[in-house]
């Protein structure tokens, strides 16, 4: 297990240098002036020399993604100031730490992706379970159609009737905002309610449809029948034979979804207005503030990539044949 | 019902058992068979089954509405006799409140003029824009469809059949890039491949943003058809009609055009339907976002920006292009499980 962890997690470290480098390269390489890409369509000298100043870019490229890498991990020196490990520049905009707007960020970010993700993981595979228990019905046919109808549906379309409806037109919701957990906790829930719901409600849909599949498929098979031969009761059956078998994809599933979910909501954030990382990412783009994107994709990739890991992990402990793997 | 993919690596078997291509065929209608035994060959036999798929040849029919309407968009301006882009509103005055913005008539200014309302602040007309922002989307979307499918075909047939080091490079360029955060990734790099283009102080015209945006989209859009069919090349070649091409003398070009793709057609067919709902709702999610597709180019996803600035005061603006585009993305689910449920009869629900 150990040794299995150990050759996963090296892997994962070369693919986020691999990311870093590609993502560092084609923001600072390719554009034939960086600086003025940053500054923006009315850019005066100064403002330039200030920005070249601030990423050192009188260096060849290679030099300066060192540095940059450098900086993650022992903090790094600007004409403007120590910028303490993890560095990863300044904002062209603000003239802030990155890493310090990213940290500032992220328990929106948090908030959204556990809460959601808690939501739509029972319900979604609480009604999968469902329908393969009553394969056939009406019941099955009700909730197979619902998860056709909610993975076509899009958060910037559900997201802004939800928000019309409940919020400005019943008023039974409260605006979605962060409040910090620590402060205020009934705060906090009411203003991630409807973000959370909407999410799931998109969500959903793929684990229901999964955990059906699974659970039919699971259900036919051999030591299912011979555990209902040998008189287990049907309830055994279902949760301890049944389910355990199908459960392993779906932990694949979420782990990505949730690695994705923690590197930013993009659309549930701009749609809610809720400013986490997926906001701060878009915000970037339009002010085309690069050291901001970059510490961004650099963080949701290292989300992505570590939950792989645990998702890997989890996998092994469920599935005990993996772990030769 | 399974995942696509795996529904597809169940797909190509009975293909490959029926057809096997590169024999000659039995003629059909044998003498000493009775007559109602006529063969079928098994692309007469999928048709058979995708005519009798109620849901399948509904959907079919949607689908085929929604790019009549985007092929034949100047048409419908002509007949509808308005264009997406006059500010209707601004000309005259009575149709739009002076103070808020918000058309004068109940829900979003519907009438017998203006079908689906019209826009506020702008006052432009809805059933225009929402047809040419189809246009626009689908025709981002059919592009980098085409482009990802090439592309995965190419990868993932070079991939499986070379095997060896070129699969495992290509191996790893494929993991490489679906650990990237995706839609993030989208976002990120659309001003840098407009900066290719284009130098950041000038105005970007609108056909290099949609170029940039079917480049980003094709990017990191052709992994998993490529994973896909690197799987389906690796079991296929070793089967025995290969390797009797292969005994044969055959080409390695001939065998994989004439051996191995046409065993390919189901999952790249099930694989692209589901690809293209993807890249235009993808497309719509970057254009809400402000980084695709911006004004005046009208744009199904830049609809639903503008409809969620509007919302407080008109909903009924969000709504044609909401529903629209649930009925097309329904629409192209159940025509991919129809599909694939024709190709491959095996699969059950």
């Amino acid at each position: 297990m150990l040794r299995f962890l150990a050759r996963r997690s090296l892997g994962a470290i070369v693919i986020l240098l691999l990311i870093s480098a590609i993502t560092f390269f084609l923001f600072f390489a390719l554009p034939a002036e960086p600086a003025r890409l940053a500054c923006g369509k009315n850019c005066d000298p100064a403002s330039l020399a200030i920005i070249n100043k601030n990423l050192g870019l009188d260096q060849p490229v290679p030099v300066q993604y060192w540095d940059f890498m450098v900086g993650i991990f022992a903090g790094r020196d600007f004409p403007i100031g120590r910028c303490d490990a993890p560095c990863f520049g300044y904002s062209f905009v603000n003239q802030e730490p990155v890493w310090g707007t990213i940290v500032d960020r992220f328990p929106t970010t948090l908030s959204l992706a556990i809460g959601g993700a808690a939501v739509f993981l029972v319900v979604g595979v609480g009604i999968g379970m469902i329908a393969a228990w009553r394969r056939g019905t009406w019941i099955d046919k009700f909730f197979s159609s619902l998860s056709l109808l909610g993975q076509s549906m899009q958060i910037y379309f559900v997201g802004v009737l939800c928000l019309a409806w409940f919020v400005s037109g019943l008023s039974i919701m409260e605006q979605p905002a962060y409040h910090p957990i620590t402060e205020n906790p009934a705060k906090w829930f009411s203003g991630m309610v409807l973000p959370w719901l909407v999410l799931s409600l998109i969500f959903m849909a793929n684990y229901s449809r999964m955990t059906r599949s699974q659970m039919v498929e699971q259900l036919q098979e051999d030591h299912v029948r011979t555990a209902r031969a040998k008189g287990l009761s049907s309830r055994t059956v279902f949760f301890r034979y049944a389910w355990r078998g199908a459960i392993a994809p779906i932990v694949t599933i979420f782990g990505m979804d949730l690695g994705s979910l923690l590197g930013g909501a993009m659309i549930t954030e701009y749609t809610f207005t809720l400013h986490g990382i997926g906001r701060l990412a878009v915000d970037s783009v339009r002010l085309t503030d690069l050291p901001m994107l970059m510490g961004v994709m650099l963080v949701s990739s290292g989300a992505i990539v570590v939950f792989n890991i645990v998702v890997d992990a989890v996998y092994a402990v469920i599935d005990p044949r993996v772990r030769l793997a | 019902m399974t995942s696509p993919s795996q529904a597809a690596a169940a797909g190509a078997e009975p293909i490959a058992k029926g057809g096997l291509p590169g024999l000659p065929q039995l003629p059909s209608g044998d003498p000493a068979v009775p007559q109602q035994l006529v063969g079928l060959s098994p692309r007469q036999l999928m048709w058979r089954r995708f005519t009798r798929d109620r849901a399948g040849v509904i959907s079919a029919c949607v689908v085929l509405f929604f790019f009549a309407v985007a092929v034949l968009a100047p048409v419908i301006s002509w007949w509808y006799g308005k264009d997406a882009y006059t500010t209707y509103g601004l000309d005259r005055p009575e149709l739009l409140d002076p103070i808020t913005g918000y058309p004068m008539k109940p829900n979003g200014g519907i009438d017998g003029e203006f079908w689906f309302g019209i826009e506020p602040k702008l006052g432009r007309d809805v059933l225009m824009q929402l047809v040419y922002g189809i246009r626009t989307s689908l025709l981002i979307g059919i592009a980098a469809t085409v482009l990802s499918t090439i592309t995965g075909i190419v990868i993932g047939v070079v991939a499986g059949y070379m095997g060896g080091r070129t699969d495992y490079f290509l191996g790893r360029l494929i993991d490489l890039l679906l650990s990237f955060p995706q839609q993030l990734f989208f976002v990120a790099f659309m001003p840098v491949v407009t900066a290719l283009f284009v130098s950041p102080e000038k105005e970007t015209p609108t056909y290099l943003r949609v170029t940039a945006l079917i480049l980003v989209l094709w990017l990191l859009g052709w992994m998993q058809l490529a994973r896909l069919l690197r799987g389906q090349v690796l079991s296929l070649r070793e089967r025995e009609f290969i390797e009797a091409a292969r005994v044969t003398g055959a080409s390695p070009w001939r065998i994989i055009r004439k051996e191995l793709l046409p065993n390919l057609g189901t999952p790249i067919m099930v694989q692209s339907t589901l690809m293209l709902p993807m890249f235009v709702t993808a497309e719509a999610g970057l254009s809400f976002l402000g980084v695709g597709v911006v004004e005046p180019t009208p744009d199904w996803g830049r609809m639903f920006a503008k409809g969620a600035e509007v919302y407080e005061g008109d909903i009924t603006y969000m709504f044609f292009p909401g529903v629209a585009m649930v009925v097309f993305v329904v629409a192209f689910n159940l025509l991919g499980d129809s599909i694939r449920d024709a190709m491959d009869p095996k699969t059950t629900r």
